[in-house]
C-alpha cells in the first residue's frame, strides 16, 4: 500500500500545473449560467485547449484517439484541474464520460472516426436519451420504437430527464427494436443508436428544475429517420453497450467533486469562525463528522483507481459503494452550509445555497440510491434477487 | 501511486488469519465465553503470537522484530479484530521493545484508559499507568474482563493505539457484515431468502459502505502515519463496527438476541474498543479544529 506518486506520476502532475497556470488566466470570462448557447462556447472552447495540449481525452484508449493515460494519472488530473479552478468537463459530460467511451469500445472503425474526433476537439456536444418518462429506474423497460426502414430505423417515443439536450448535437438514445413479448425479455430487443439533435421530428421541450434554472429537457421523437449505420453494436445488443457505458459513469466521475468539497468544508469553517456559529459544538462536531468523512472518500477514490491499474482500467463495482456514499456526503455537506448560514441559508444570492439544492439530485441521477443498494447488495455481496 | 496490499501484506493476512482459525476459532471463542470464572488468556496462544512476531511487528530486526511498519501491523490488527481475539492486544504490542518480554509475547501488559478502565488486570504482568486501587467491573463483553481504577490514565491517547484499534474495529465490521450476508442467503421465510427482501438488502448494503469507507481511511491512516488521520479513521471505524454489529443482530431475527450466535460478541467488544479509545466528541472536535 502505496500513496505516495511515482516519479513519472509527479513529472506528469508538474507539467500540468505549469500549463493550467498558464492558460487559465487566458479564458473568457464565465457564461451566465442561464445562458446556454454561451455555456456550450465556453466548454467546448475550454476542451478545444485540452486537445491543443494534448490532454483531451486523456483516459481514452490511443487508437480511440485519447492518451491512453493510466488510471492514476487520470486521478492526477481531475485533482490539479479542480485545485487551479479549471472549468468543469459540463456540456462534454455525455461525450467524454458517456457516448465517447462507449463508441471507443463498441463502434466500428469508421463510427470511432466520425464522431470521436469532434468530441475530443471540442466541436460537437452529446445527451444521453436513456431515460423515459415510464422507464426510469427499471430503464430496460423501454418503449421507444425503432423500426427498420430499408437502411433507416423510425423512431417514434419520448425521452425525459435528458442534460444539456438543448445544446447537443448528438444524443446516445436507446430504442426497443424488438418488442417484449414471451419469447423476448425487456433487456434484449434494445439497440443503442446515435441520433442527430437536428433531425426532423425531434422537439425538444426545456424542464425547469427545483433550482429553477434548464439543466434537463423532455425530447418527442416523432418518426425521426435514423441511418442504420448509426446503430453501435449489434441490433437488439444495446442493454449490453450501454452497460459499457453505465459503469464508465461510475467511475473516476466525482473526483474532481470530492476535491471541491473538502475545499467548501474549509470555507464553511471560516464562515463559522467569522459569523460566530463556530461556538455551537453541536455544529462544530458536525464539520468534524465531515472533515473525516470527505478524507476518507478521497482515499475511497485513490484506493479504487489503484484497483483499477491493477484490472487494466475498467473501473469495478467499488464505484457503486463510493457513489453511495459520496451523494449522502454532499447532501450533508450542503445541509451544513445551511446551519453555518442561519437565516441566510434561505437567501439564494448567497454561496452554497444553490449548491445545496442541486445536490438534491445526487441521491436520484445516475442510479437513485435504492437502485445503488441493489447494485451493491446483488452484485458485491451476492444477494438473492427478489421475486 | 499504489493504494493496494503488496503481495506480502495479502500473505501476513492469509498468515495470520490462518493462524487464528486454527488457534482461536470459534470453539475457542465460546469455550472462552462460557468459562465459569470469567475468562482465561491463552499463554500459550500468547506466545505463539509473539513466535508469530505479532506483537515485535514495528520492531526493528536489529532489536530482534520483524521490522514491518504500521500498514502490516494493521493488517494483522484487523485479522485479530475479525477472529475476536481476546486480550491487551494493543497494550502489549505498543510494549514491544520496553518492557521484557512483550516483544516475545511471554509478558502480558496492559494500559490503564482515560475512564480508568483497564482490561486483563488480574492476568497482566505488566500495567501502564496508574491501576491504583483498581476493583473489578462487571464487564459487559463476556471475553474481556475489566477494572476500573480511580485515577485513569491522562494526557492525550497514543495515535499508534488508536489506529490499531481501529483496524481491530475494521475487522470486527467486515466480520459481521459476512455473517449478516451469510445469514440472509441461508435462512428462508415467504418462501425465498430474506436477503431477497430489500429491506434486508439495503441494510447489508450499508454495512458494506460503512466498511469500505473506514477501510480506506484505516489504510491511508497507517501509510501515512499522520494523527488527524488516524482520528478520522478511529471515528469512521467505531461506526462501522458498532453500526454493523447492530445491524447483523437484527438481520439474524431471534437467533441475533441469542448468547449462542455470535453477534453479540462482535457488538460488546465492538462497545468496548469504542469506549476505551478516544470519545466521538473528541475526535471530532480535534477534526474540526484542523479545519
Ligand atoms: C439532474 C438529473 C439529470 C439527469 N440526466 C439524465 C440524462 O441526461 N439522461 C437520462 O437518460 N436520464 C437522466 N436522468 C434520469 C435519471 O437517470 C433517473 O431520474 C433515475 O434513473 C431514476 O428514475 P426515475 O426518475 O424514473 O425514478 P423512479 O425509477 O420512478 O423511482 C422513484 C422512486 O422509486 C424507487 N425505486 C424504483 N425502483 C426501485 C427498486 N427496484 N427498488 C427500490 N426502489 C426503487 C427509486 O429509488 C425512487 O426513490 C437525470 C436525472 C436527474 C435528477
Amino acid at each position: 500500500m502505496d500513496l505516495a506518486y511515482s516519479e513519472e506520476e509527479e513529472a506528469f502532475r508538474a507539467e500540468l500545473r505549469e500549463w493550467l497556470a498558464v492558460t487559465l488566466p487566458q479564458l473568457p470570462p464565465r457564461p451566465d449560467p442561464a445562458d446556454w448557447p454561451g455555456r456550450r462556447a465556453y466548454d467546448l472552447g475550454w476542451q478545444r485547449r485540452l486537445y491543443d495540449a494534448g490532454y483531451a481525452g486523456l483516459h481514452w484508449p490511443v487508437d480511440a484517439g485519447g492518451r491512453g493515460a493510466t488510471p492514476t494519472q487520470h486521478l492526477i488530473y481531475l485533482e490539479e484541474t479542480e485545485r487551479a479552478g479549471a472549468p468543469y468537463v459540463g456540456a462534454n459530460f455525455v461525450g467524454l464520460l458517456h457516448a465517447g467511451p462507449t463508441i471507443a469500445a463498441e463502434g466500428t472503425a469508421e463510427q470511432r472516426a466520425r464522431w470521436l474526433p469532434p468530441v475530443l476537439r471540442g466541436d460537437e456536444v452529446w445527451c444521453q436519451g436513456f431515460s423515459e418518462p415510464d422507464a426510469g429506474s427499471d430503464l430496460a423497460s423501454l418503449r421507444t420504437r425503432a423500426v427498420r426502414d430499408g437502411d433507416h430505423y423510425v423512431v417514434s417515443g419520448s425521452k425525459i430527464w435528458t442534460s444539456h439536450a438543448e445544446v447537443a448535437d448528438w444524443c446516445e438514445l436507446l430504442v426497443r427494436t424488438e418488442p417484449i413479448s414471451a419469447d423476448v425479455p425487456k433487456h434484449r430487443g434494445i439497440s443503442w443508436l446515435a441520433m442527430p439533435m437536428d433531425a426532423p421530428g425531434v422537439t425538444v421541450r426545456p424542464l425547469r428544475t427545483l433550482a429553477g434554472s434548464t439543466e434537463f429537457a423532455e425530447m418527442f421523437l416523432d418518426e425521426v429517420r435514423i441511418p442504420v449505420g448509426n446503430r453501435v453494436g449489434e441490433e437488439n445488443d444495446g442493454w449490453r453497450v450501454t452497460m459499457v457505458t453505465l459503469s464508465f459513469e461510475r467511475g473516476t466521475a466525482f473526483v474532481g467533486e470530492v476535491v471541491a468539497c473538502r475545499r467548501t468544508l474549509t470555507a464553511l469553517a471560516a464562515e463559522a469562525r467569522k459569523n460566530g456559529r463556530w461556538d455551537d459544538p453541536v455544529l462544530r462536531r458536525r464539520l468534524g463528522r465531515l472533515n473525516a468523512e470527505f478524507s476518507a472518500l478521497w482515499r475511497l477514490t485513490q484506493w479504487n483507481v489503484s484497483e483499477a491499474q491493477h484490472t487494466g482500467g475498467v473501473p469495478g463495482t467499488g464505484g457503486s459503494v463510493f457513489k453511495l456514499r459520496y451523494s449522502h456526503a454532499r447532501q450533508e455537506l450542503y445541509d451544513t452550509a445551511a446551519a453555518v448560514l442561519g437565516p441566510d441559508s434561505l437567501d439564494l444570492g448567497r454561496e452554497w445555497n444553490l449548491d445545496r439544492l442541486s445536490s438534491l439530485s445526487y441521491t436520484i441521477a445516475a442510479g437513485t440510491s435504492q437502485i445503488q443498494q441493489n447494485i451493491v447488495a446483488e452484485r458485491i455481496l451476492g444477494l438473492p434477487k427478489g421475486r | 501511486m499504489d493504494f493496494q496490499p503488496t503481495d506480502d501484506q495479502r500473505a501476513l493476512r492469509t498468515g495470520v488469519r490462518e493462524l487464528l482459525a486454527g488457534r482461536f476459532g470459534r470453539d475457542a471463542s465460546r469455550t472462552l465465553a462460557d468459562a465459569p470464572g470469567g475468562p482465561v488468556l491463552d499463554r500459550g496462544l500468547w506466545r505463539e503470537l509473539g513466535d508469530a512476531g505479532f506483537f515485535s511487528l514495528r520492531l526493528p530486526e536489529r532489536d530482534g522484530g520483524v521490522g514491518l511498519g504500521l500498514p502490516e501491523a494493521v493488517i494483522a490488527f484487523e485479522e485479530a479484530g475479525r477472529a475476536l481475539l481476546p486480550g491487551p492486544l494493543v497494550a502489549t504490542h505498543l510494549a514491544a521493545g520496553e518492557i521484557d518480554g512483550a516483544a516475545t509475547g511471554d509478558t502480558v501488559v496492559t494500559a490503564v484508559d482515560s475512564g480508568g478502565l483497564v482490561t486483563w488486570y488480574d492476568t497482566a504482568d505488566a500495567v501502564r499507568g496508574d491501576a491504583t486501587g483498581a476493583v473489578p467491573v462487571r464487564s459487559v463483553d463476556p471475553l474481556t474482563p475489566l477494572h476500573r481504577a480511580p485515577a485513569g490514565h491522562s494526557g492525550p491517547h497514543d495515535p499508534v493505539a488508536v489506529l490499531l484499534t481501529a483496524a481491530e474495529q475494521l475487522g470486527s465490521a467486515a466480520r459481521t457484515c459476512e455473517l449478516a450476508v451469510q445469514h440472509a442467503r441461508d435462512r428462508h421465510q415467504f418462501g425465498q431468502p430474506v436477503g431477497a427482501f430489500q429491506a434486508v438488502k439495503h441494510l447489508c448494503a450499508q454495512m458494506l459502505v460503512r466498511t469500505e469507507l473506514a477501510r480506506a481511511a484505516v489504510y491511508a491512516a497507517a501509510v501515512t502515519g499522520d494523527p488527524l488521520e488516524i482520528s478520522g479513521a478511529a471515528l469512521l471505524a467505531d461506526d462501522a463496527a458498532v453500526r454493523g454489529a447492530r445491524d447483523c443482530l437484527q438481520v439474524h431475527g431471534g437467533m441475533g438476541f441469542t448468547w449462542e450466535a455470535d453477534v453479540h460478541l462482535h457488538l460488546k467488544r465492538a462497545w468496548l474498543r469504542a469506549e476505551l479509545g478516544p470519545s466521538a466528541a473528541t475526535l471530532e472536535e480535534e477534526l474540526a479544529a484542523a479545519l
